[in-house]
């Protein structure tokens, strides 16, 4: 894991993207501690729609609200949820696809199309849908993502688990006897790790984007709580008298995709069987 | 030397830095028209990239010519210096000067495009023919292949056409330049061996006909034997001996040639088989197998009753404990099919197979042909060899891991292996990991299913002795399936001779290689290149393996067999 991270350190756009995605965290750590440079719910009643200065880093909102520590608990709220929607759909992802590699046939036709259709619809689409019969909040936001997400993982999965079963080794699993349980982990899912984290960090960017839209909508984070796509938001009407409210937030959702896009890409590179076998 | 090809001095390197990273360092040699080279040598011994540096295609493998010089004689009688000159040049040369044929025929040719007309194209490349002048010439050149019915081929696809097929198809495509010069880099490598004698007898007979000189590229010392008149020796990217085929063969001088050839098993019709273990009295079989039968279906039609590949057709076998019977037999014919149904890999359509309850719960256990594909590459060489033993309800304790390092030892792999992973050992080394994750389990059986095909041969000699030391160790029957008969005759007891789903014979291993009774293990026997046979010339043979697709409800008649001596028996042939 630490040669990993040193190797995805040395790849330039790896850098970067690590870069990026360490002042994020940081910053989610910090406004999850409060340690913001204002309290971020606090009306600055008198400075209202201040530009940026020494005292209001990003400038204030329409109701004297410091942009900056929104945007530090934004972030916080955007990566939490973020992060938790993706390993949901990582895990519900990957079973789905090794079970229905593993046991072909019916299952994997049924799995299988169940996830086509949920594909069929364009992801924020299907989010909308979920959160219109459940109900706004974090929560719900948490779960539309990760149904969404959930089947580009199986598909991500199921191609390599098929090539995978087919391999000697697992033929010479089960001359020894050994459970479906240690074939299925140790054989298959340890081999997909490398194409699993690739599209971890890449679904982690979509998830950031699908995120701030529905909180834009207003269908995902609810006011008074900060989120990035509530403060594009919010930014709107105000774009002529205060761009600073929209290119701050705006910008600060367009670096973190780019984050974990560049590091998705850097994983894709290092994790290729082709570069390693060369390092090996 | 007024010879068609002299190369002086050779060097070619790779990467970056190509002085640095040279894989030929240093190989003289000269051709006259109408003679043929052997370059003998092992995987990464330089030998294809010396070859492919006289047609300069090893410039698109990355490769640069760092030293010494390729004259070429053209056919208008000018002297080029393919090391020296410019790609349009070279464009000229490959296919009209020096053709060649490569090692896989399907990769070789496009799938999308027929082989009429590919070869056409070739015609029309190299001598501008077109049209209905191009298609007789193509027909033409599938006559001189040997191609029966050429007519109807022409509209065929590569993937309708057996691998034989391909491979003369190819030759075809370099014969319709008619080239001067013809490399051929392990052309029958691919095929099996029946199939290898018809190319190299075709090859033979081509280069009488048409008089053009020839580089044959091959690890096997024994096939070039029959066909080269000079043999060169790689080793490491030198050129460590050549010379008169006769000569370096019966006298080599290099330490190395002298390796090969005694390294190396060669057939030898049945004069090397072990004397060890036969069946003296009748013995209790440890494994029985009783008229096996796999099928399977083919064809998708809803409503049409669906046809099967008779994959193994009534096959009936015992193998007593200490034993080694082996399966031989070419691609198709069912030994893997039905090793792989012995330990349940494959479901059997129908028959019995009986396993006497041995040493341990899984008495049979299996060795697989490519020791890349049967280790998990993500798993460390102590998780390798206790999932055998966990898989049976053994404890991670001191007892299982002394267990591993004993065998780890006995199979001559080092103590500190355990932490390892399997891309940090060589083929022959994965091999041996194979074998003691076998034996884990102290089991009765090992089936070996072409364990050491992929292996480099003098690596392949040292397992087999590894094979033969262990089985007297542990008491071990092998069930050995293999193409090879060099490999076979070295460690097989028993011989079962498999030929389209069915044994067509089957006895005591001397008896089947050295008086052969069946047409078909006849053939097979006869097809095997040996050095001792290098004089003798085959006629080229067009025997085709017939198809195992059968329709819905078809069953082969009962097998007859007849007694041809002690523990011998043939399958009777049908009289056409």
């Amino acid at each position: 894991m630490g040669k990993l991270f040193s190797s995805l350190f040395r790849h330039p756009s790896g850098r970067i993207g690590l870069v990026i995605i360490g002042l994020y965290l940081l910053a989610a750590i910090l406004g999850t501690l409060g340690l913001t440079p204002h309290d971020p719910l606090k009306l600055f009643a008198i400075d209202r729609l201040k530009a940026p200065s020494e005292t209001y880093w990003f400038g204030t909102d329409l109701l004297g609200r410091d942009a900056f520590s929104r945007l530090m608990v934004g972030i916080r709220q955007s990566m939490l949820i973020a992060f938790a929607s993706v390993a949901i759909a990582t895990v519900a992802g990957t079973i789905i696809g090794l079970l229905s590699a593993w046991w072909g046939g019916i299952w994997d036709g049924i799995f299988m199309r169940v996830m086509d259709v949920l594909l069929a619809f364009p992801a924020i689409l299907l989010a909308l849908l979920i959160i219109a019969i459940v109900g706004p909040g974090t929560m719900t936001s948490v779960a539309a993502i990760a149904i969404v997400y959930t089947p580009i993982f199986a598909r991500v999965v199921r191609g390599p688990a098929l090539s995978l079963k087919q391999r000697d080794f697992v033929d010479a699993a089960r001359t020894f006897g050994s459970s479906q349980g240690y074939v299925l982990t140790r054989h298959l899912l340890l081999n997909l790790v490398a194409p699993l984290a690739v599209q971890v960090t890449l679904a982690l960017a979509w998830a950031l984007l699908t995120e701030a839209g529905l909180s834009f909508l207003g269908l995902g984070t609810q006011p008074p709580t900060p989120s990035l796509g509530l403060m594009l938001a919010e930014s709107r009407n105000l774009m002529t008298h205060a761009p600073w409210l929209m290119i701050f937030p705006a910008v600060t959702i367009m670096l973190g995709i780019l984050g974990f896009n560049l590091t998705g890409d850097a994983l894709r590179d290092i994790l290729d069987p082709r570069t390693q076998r060369r390092e090996a | 030397m007024s010879g068609l090809l002299s190369v002086r001095d050779l060097r070619v390197g790779f990467g970056q830095n190509p002085k640095a990273n040279e894989v030929v360092k240093g190989v003289s040699f000269d051709l006259g028209p109408g003679e043929t080279l052997g370059i003998v040598g092992e995987s990464g011994s330089g030998k294809s990239v010396s070859a492919l540096s006289i047609n300069r295609l090893v410039d698109f493998g990355g490769g640069r010519i760092t030293h010494g010089s390729i004259q070429l004689t053209r056919s208008d009688g000018t002297v080029l210096d393919v090391a020296k000159a410019d790609e349009k040049t070279l464009l000229g040369i490959r296919g009209r000067d020096v053709g060649m044929i490569f090692q896989e025929p399907m990769t070789s040719l496009n799938p999308v495009h027929t082989v009429g007309a590919q070869i056409e194209e070739a015609f029309r490349l190299s001598k501008g023919l077109t049209g209905a002048q191009a298609h007789r010439a193509t027909l033409d050149v599938l006559g001189r292949v040997r191609i029966p019915d050429a007519q109807s081929r022409l509209g065929y696809y590569p993937h309708q056409l057996s691998g034989g097929m391909r491979q003369r198809i190819m030759i075809a495509m370099a014969l319709a330049a008619s080239p001067r010069l013809l490399i051929a880099d392990e052309p029958t490598t691919a095929l099996d061996v029946t199939v290898q004698a018809q190319i190299m007898a075709l090859l033979a007979e081509l280069r009488e006909e048409t008089g053009m000189a020839m580089i044959f590229i091959t690890h096997d010392i024994g096939l070039v034997a029959g066909i080269a008149d000079r043999i060169m020796v790689m080793q490491n990217g030198f050129a460590v001996e050549q010379g008169e085929t006769d000569g370096v063969l019966d006298n080599p001088q290099h330490e190395y040639t002298k390796h090969l050839l005694r390294a190396v098993p060669h057939f030898t019709s049945g004069k090397a088989v072990r004397d060890d273990g036969r069946r003296a009295e009748p013995q209790e079989p440890i494994v029985k197998v009783d008229n096996l039968v796999v099928r399977f279906p083919v064809g998708k039609a809803w409503f049409k009753p669906k046809g099967a590949i008779h994959a193994v057709d009534g096959v009936s076998f015992d193998l007593v404990p200490g034993e080694t019977l082996a399966i031989v037999g070419e691609s198709g014919c069912g030994k893997s099919t039905t090793a792989r149904a012995l330990l349940g890999l494959n479901s059997k359509t129908r028959g019995e197979i009986f396993t006497e309850a041995g040493r341990s719960v899984r008495p049979v256990q299996m060795v697989f042909q490519d020791p890349f594909a049967s280790l998990n590459p993500r798993l460390n060489v102590e998780a390798l060899l206790a999932e055998p033993a966990l898989a049976n309800g053994q404890r991670r304790d001191d007892a299982l891991r002394e267990r591993m390092t004993f065998l780890l030892d006995r199979v001559g792999l080092p103590q500190d292996a355990l932490t390892r992973y399997p891309h940090q050992f060589s083929g022959g080394q994965r091999q041996r990991l194979c074998i003691a994750r076998a034996l884990m389990l102290n089991p009765d059986v090992v089936v070996l299913d072409e364990a050491v095909s992929a292996l480099d041969v003098s690596v392949q000699a040292k397992v087999l002795e590894l094979l033969v030391d262990l089985q007297a160790e542990f008491g071990l029957a092998y069930l050995f399936i293999s193409h090879d008969m060099a490999v076979v005759e070295r460690i097989a007891h028993r011989i079962a001779v498999m030929f389209a789903g069915q044994i067509v014979e089957m006895g005591e291993a001397r008896a089947v290689l050295s008086d052969p009774q069946h047409s078909y293990t006849k053939r097979l026997i006869a097809a095997v290149p040996a050095i001792e046979r290098r004089k003798q010339r085959f006629a080229v043979d067009m025997t085709q393996v017939p198809s195992l697709v059968r329709p819905p409800g078809f069953e082969p008649p009962p097998a007859q067999w007849r007694e041809a001596g002690d523990d011998h028996r043939v399958r009777v042939e049908d009289t056409p």
